[in-house]
């Protein structure tokens, strides 16, 4: 008994002396407060889109805690825009081959704000067309409301004839691999540009 | 009698000769092409660069992969995307019209079916000049894969 008692107390200091020397090497991971980005918005001190819980392809529910060690890089869209949505896939797909190697840990992550139109299959072949990594992620209407709202991302369905059409926020946003939220990626910028924003948020963390 | 009769009718003959010209020659589309996209979609978009001769204004579209097609217009401000439709666009004279993902675009909606990668899909453009005479355009547009990047957009000075 006093024996175990002791080798537990000794895993324990050792345990202790891990996650010192863990947060020794992470230590420009949390602690800093500012980023600065060539191109991008540093979003560091922004506390946003840290309890989103919305489904992926395979019906699995999804929370940022599930990319950890990865960088997730979110966008919110739908399939049925033309224009801005397919472009920033594009971009990302181009940035991820841009960045090489460094490139595996970024995570594409699309969520749909119309998920009344946009099903689970169609999605997951929507965005696998532009990476086959990229994952497409779907909630009710509310938790697609209560996601975007948590982002700060604006969303409003436009009646257009007998159908609608979506007018969205079309901002990146990109978190470090232990879940802090970084970076903001306008629309406007080019897959280089965006890729060495992307190194810069992978040097930190 | 006769003479007025003939006279009519070089003018009737004249009019034609020039009607034709003119749809031949009104609108020039190039570099046409649309969006593939995924199986169950039901829209995608078309786009294009339009000349016309004279002030004109493009109506309409249709075609018969969609069993409706409208023309939005897409805006950007402050990261915001704002989509909308629009009953027409503007073409002024000699000037090139772009219809690309940064601005107006064709939405081909409640697609017939999947728009395959390298499949030409028939668009027909309805234009209406300062006179108020339409014509009908008809042309093939290929389809590209859903990640084609919009050169038009593309900053040149940027690159090395």
């Amino acid at each position: 008994m006093l024996f175990s008692m002791s080798t537990l107390y000794t895993r324990r200091t050792v345990l202790r002396g891990m996650s010192l020397l863990s947060l020794g090497l992470l230590a420009g991971c949390d602690d800093s407060s500012k980023l600065s980005f060539k191109y991008g918005k540093d979003l560091s001190d922004k506390i946003m889109g840290r309890n989103f819980k919305l489904k992926d392809a395979q019906g699995e529910t999804r929370m940022l805690g599930s990319y950890r060690g990865l960088m997730p890089m979110i966008f919110f869209g739908f399939t049925q825009c033309p224009a801005v949505c397919p472009t920033t896939l594009a971009r990302a797909a181009q940035a991820k081959k841009l960045m090489g190697r460094d490139g595996d840990r970024l995570q594409v992550i699309f969520i749909t704000l119309d998920p009344e139109r946009d099903t689970s299959e169609m999605l997951d072949a929507y965005v696998k067309a532009f990476d086959p990594s990229f994952e497409a992620l779907y909630g009710t209407l509310e938790e697609t409301a209560a996601t975007a709202k948590e982002f700060g991302v604006f969303f409003e369905k436009v009646p257009s004839g007998s159908t609608y059409t979506l007018s969205h926020t079309a901002t990146s946003y990109v978190f470090d691999s232990r879940g802090n939220l970084r970076l903001g990626l306008s629309a406007s910028l080019t897959a280089q540009e965006c890729a060495e924003d992307l190194l810069t948020v992978m040097e930190v963390c | 009698m006769t003479s007025f009769c003939s006279i009519k009718q070089l003018a009737l003959g004249l009019s034609l000769i020039g009607m034709a010209w003119q749809v031949s020659a009104q609108t020039l589309i190039s570099d046409a092409w649309v969006r593939a996209s995924v199986a169950g979609q039901p829209s995608t978009g078309a786009f294009m660069t339009l000349q016309s001769d004279t002030d004109s204004k493009l109506l309409s579209v249709q075609s018969p992969v969609a069993k409706t097609v409208q023309i939005h217009q897409m805006s950007m401000k402050d990261d915001v995307m704002r989509m909308g439709q629009v009953e027409s666009v503007a073409l002024p004279a000699g000037k090139p019209v772009s219809l690309d993902p940064n601005g107006y675009h064709i939405m081909l909606m409640d697609l017939t079916g999947q728009v395959k990668e390298g499949a030409k899909v028939p668009l027909i453009l309805t234009v209406e000049n300062a006179k108020g005479e339409t014509e009908t355009i008809k042309i093939e547009a290929e389809t590209r894969a859903l990640g084609t990047m919009d050169h038009s957009k593309m900053d040149h000075s940027k690159m090395n």
